[in-house]
């Protein structure tokens, strides 16, 4: 059959969707289903909020389409579909000594939805973001297929990358990847022992990747503290990883209540020594820590969760510890909070980076959380930040027009690229992204 | 030792799931099926998965006149030729009692045409000394339900055919394994109410590797699908011809 009814979420499950869902497995199948019964494409809803849903409506999901098309080489550029992941292609290609320039927090994430969101890594201060190391997109709508590149469709492009899906169904695209020495890296981690430190390793780093964790349950003097992880792809030999776990049920409330957050912040803090360490480890340990756990999400609970996640000019930093400090006294927080350095690197009208300090922290969804997020996305819009929308699920169109300034230009060429609507999901719809009347 | 494969019906998921598996450890595939464009992608993805040589070319089950080029394609490549069938069609029971004519073409997929093919093939594989066969079926094949009898004859005649097949390439050196699959998540299943213990494709493919490997004359995958059947088989007919199972 064509068609399964699904219940569905995004990788938060705090929202939910009732589709039509496809899935072909030919280009040939998807050409039909555009020309027939079209909708938005979706990958492995690796997006927390409802960037992937639509309520009532079509979905097309493109994870079978999944192959390489062609490598080239001497210049490193990778033809792939969109429903490959980027870690099927980190680990295929990094014995070969390529990896993708850039590489989420997770390897489930499909390359159509890298570009859809235009997503950003551990290198981000470096290389810039996802959509910037594309050397064409393919899009198909239910006129035809169309290859774009950023130099001769830049409107379409920049709408396309980072645009969440709206300017038609990403098939295919040509990733310049980057070499890199091996499959294994090199990471050292070192403490921080509070904001100011933590804030002057991330300044200070000179590494390809870097990343913080923090402690978002910490207070006072320890406000900020947390691990600065630096990194770098070599050439050696570690044991592989045994198989995946996964998570066989939603977990009770408690699990991730306050004092155990807090026991457990405080035991993963203290495990790296004062002096620091350096561990070599699989490269895909370090760049998809939590894919060893399938269906973490599950952890929360039934009810789900909310990440919030912003990035603030460089200047804002007083005011990002601020934020820290609501997200502390509400103790609320999960063990999931990570802070970064981002360079000036996006692609697209929509996408997520400007050069300041990102801040992600997960909710649980109960209590007062979405009101902490509320006031968090104040807190963001006033210190001149964003919030990321690949994570959110409760933000508002007013906000929104306001953090992205290039939103009209955005929606002129969405207008443009799909005139009747037939892409919008929930989140263009709760966002009002594409203007008009909401 | 080098081994190339000749996959019937590559488009489908379960297809290209194998095709990969086997590209991977730098076998050769020739990806056999209709829809060309699509084999034509995935002999790319082969490829770049390491298999020596990647060719996508046309097969009909329905077109035997074709088969004889396929074979001497492969004769072509040196070391043992193996051979995958993933070919069959299903139309549902309800269109088949409305047009029993369909029952020609269902017959002519799932059991008459891949035959065909393997009898031609036979020779080669004979003169090489060893290769895998190895024959998709299906647990509808295991016994005639009302809900889909017609495939699962068609089926159940090509497991019978694998086995006397079995039989003949033994002697030289070769082997056929009878795959016979459970639920598999395919274009096939989708969408289709009462799926449960929904296998993936990749795991399949993982499952016949190993039965490959080891020689295995007849599997089920999953592997439970072999204890489902095993009570299906078993229920007495004049309760069964009663059920709806």
């Amino acid at each position: 059959m064509t068609w399964k009814r699904i219940e569905y979420t995004g990788w938060g499950r705090a929202l939910t969707a009732e589709s039509e869902i496809a899935r072909p497995e030919r280009l040939s199948s998807l050409t039909k289903l555009l020309a027939e019964a079209p909708g938005p494409a979706i990958g492995n809803c690796r997006s927390y909020g409802d960037a992937c849903l639509n309520d009532g409506g079509r979905a097309l999901q493109m994870t079978r389409l999944d192959r390489y098309l062609a490598f080239d080489p001497e210049t490193g550029i990778l033809h792939v579909e969109a429903g490959a992941t980027i870690g099927d292609i980190a680990r295929d290609f990094a014995p070969r000594e390529w990896l993708p320039a850039v590489m989420p927090g997770t390897g489930f994430a499909t390359v159509g939805g890298c570009i859809a969101n235009d997503v950003h890594g551990k290198n981000h201060h470096i290389h810039g973001s996802f959509g910037q190391h594309l050397a064409s997109i393919t899009l198909m709508t239910p006129k035809g297929k169309k290859k774009i590149t950023p130099e001769r469709n830049a409107a379409l492009f920049k709408a396309t990358v980072g645009g969440m899906g709206q300017t038609g169904v990403i098939t295919s695209a040509e990733l310049k990847m980057m070499a890199c020495k091996g499959d294994i890296i090199t990471v050292t981690e070192r403490r921080a022992e509070d904001w100011d430190e933590h804030l002057t390793l991330l300044d200070n780093s000179r590494a390809t990747y870097t990343v913080g964790w923090i402690d978002a349950t910490a207070k006072g003097a320890a406000l900020g503290r947390g691990i600065v992880e630096e990194a770098e792809t070599g050439l050696g030999l570690v044991p592989p990883r045994k198989k995946a776990k996964s998570v066989p049920f939603d977990a009770p409330g408690f699990a991730l209540s306050s004092p155990v957050v807090k026991l457990f912040n405080t035991a993963y803090y203290r495990r790296v020594p004062d002096r620091g360490r350096t561990l070599v480890k699989p490269i895909t340990d370090f760049f998809f820590p939590l894919d060893r756990i399938h269906d973490w999400n599950r952890l929360y609970g039934k009810a789900g969760f909310h990440q919030f996640q912003c990035v603030v000019p460089l200047a804002s930093a007083p005011e990002l510890k601020e934020m820290l400090e609501l997200i502390a006294k509400a103790g609320l927080a999960s063990p999931l909070a990570v802070l970064k350095r981002m360079g000036k690197g996006r692609a697209g009208y929509m996408s997520f980076p400007m050069e300041g300090y990102t801040l992600a922290v997960d909710f649980p969804n109960r209590g007062r959380a979405a009101q902490v997020i509320a006031e968090l996305e104040k807190m963001c819009a006033a210190a001149g930040g964003r919030v990321y929308l690949a994570k959110d699920s409760l933000a508002t169109a007013a906000s929104v027009a306001k953090m992205y300034p290039e939103l009209p230009d955005y929606a002129a060429a969405v207008a443009k690229a799909d005139p009747e609507g037939i892409f919008t999901t929930d989140l263009v719809r709760r966002l009002n992204l594409r203007g008009g009347a909401a | 030792m080098t081994e190339t494969w000749i996959i019937l019906g590559a488009t489908s998921s379960m297809a290209r799931a194998l095709a990969r598996a086997v590209a991977a450890r730098g076998d050769g595939v020739l990806l056999a099926g209709r829809d060309m464009e699509d084999l034509k992608a995935l002999a790319a993805d082969c490829a770049l998965r390491g298999a020596r040589v990647a060719e996508a070319i046309a097969f009909d089950a329905r077109k035997p006149n074709g088969f004889k080029k396929i074979v001497d394609r492969a004769a072509r490549e040196e070391g043992m030729i193996s051979a995958a069938v993933f070919v069959g069609s299903m139309p549902p029971q309800s269109e088949i009692d409305a047009d029993p004519a369909l029952i020609e073409g269902t017959v002519n997929d799932s059991f008459s045409g891949p035959a065909m093919f393997l009898q031609t093939l036979a020779p080669l594989m004979e003169e090489r000394g060893g290769g895998t066969v190895v024959g998709v079926g299906s647990v509808a094949g295991d016994r005639g339900r009302i809900g889909n009898y017609v495939y699962g004859a068609a089926k159940a005649g090509f497991h019978t055919y694998l086995s006397g097949l079995r039989n003949r390439l033994t002697r030289s050196g070769g082997h056929v394994v009878t795959v016979k699959p459970g639920f598999v998540d395919t274009a096939m299943t989708w969408g289709i109410e009462g799926m449960f213990l929904v296998a993936p494709p990749s795991k399949v493919a993982e499952d016949i590797l190993k039965a490959v490997e080891k020689k295995k004359n007849v599997i089920y995958t999953p592997f439970f699908w072999r204890y489902i059947m095993l009570i299906i088989r078993h229920i007495p007919e004049p309760i069964f011809k009663k059920m709806s199972i």
